[in-house]
């Protein structure tokens, strides 16, 4: 089943605790654009980041999103 | 997964300078976010590699694990896993492609 945006956003916020997620669809209702801004990602490669992301993500990412457009960022102060 | 696939990735990835997996070939993008990566490369004027992951589906769910990146487009460098669809058009915006890509221009 294709998890809804809420489902998504508290998915990463389960997986990074302190982030502040942002989650849209732009078509239809599995393709997902997401930003994501967390204090953990400092000093971590885009690549890692991303990671991350996809790990909180889990077995979603494989299966029912079809689309995710990332986009990671640290707070700014 | 069986390491021989993942065996036989790591060799395309070491033996080109520039590779891309993609959905569809540079000619024929068969995904819009692989032919986005793929118009960015050809844009740099860089020759570059790439892998076709539909004509085999041990490879498109190998690459998957060969770099825990649950996307495809995947783009590599001197072997190094730079990033999908995202990544890559960030790199674009920022000028750090170019700088990257710079010194592989034949």
């Amino acid at each position: 089943m294709t998890p809804s945006p809420e489902d998504v956003s508290q998915l990463i916020r389960q997986g990074i605790p302190d982030a502040k997620v942002n989650v849209r669809l732009y078509a239809g209702d599995d393709h997902f654009e997401v930003e994501v801004v967390s204090a953990s990602f400092a000093g971590k490669s885009r690549v890692a980041q991303h990671q991350m992301v996809y790990a909180a993500l889990g077995e979603h990412m494989r299966q029912a999103i079809h689309a995710l457009a990332l986009k990671t960022g640290i707070p700014k102060e | 997964m069986s390491d021989a696939i993942l065996k036989q990735i790591e060799k395309v990835v070491q033996d080109n300078d520039i590779v891309l997996f993609m959905k569809g070939t540079p000619e024929f993008p068969q995904c819009g976010f692989s032919q986005r990566v793929s118009a960015i490369l050809a844009e740099h004027g860089v020759p570059f590699a790439s892998v076709n992951v539909l004509l085999d589906d041990a490879v498109r769910q190998g690459i998957k694990d060969f770099s825990d990146w649950p996307t495809i487009p995947q783009l590599y460098v001197k072997g190094e896993f730079i990033g999908g669809c995202d990544i890559v058009s960030e790199m674009q915006a920022s000028g750090e492609l170019t700088e990257l890509l710079a010194p592989l221009k034949k």
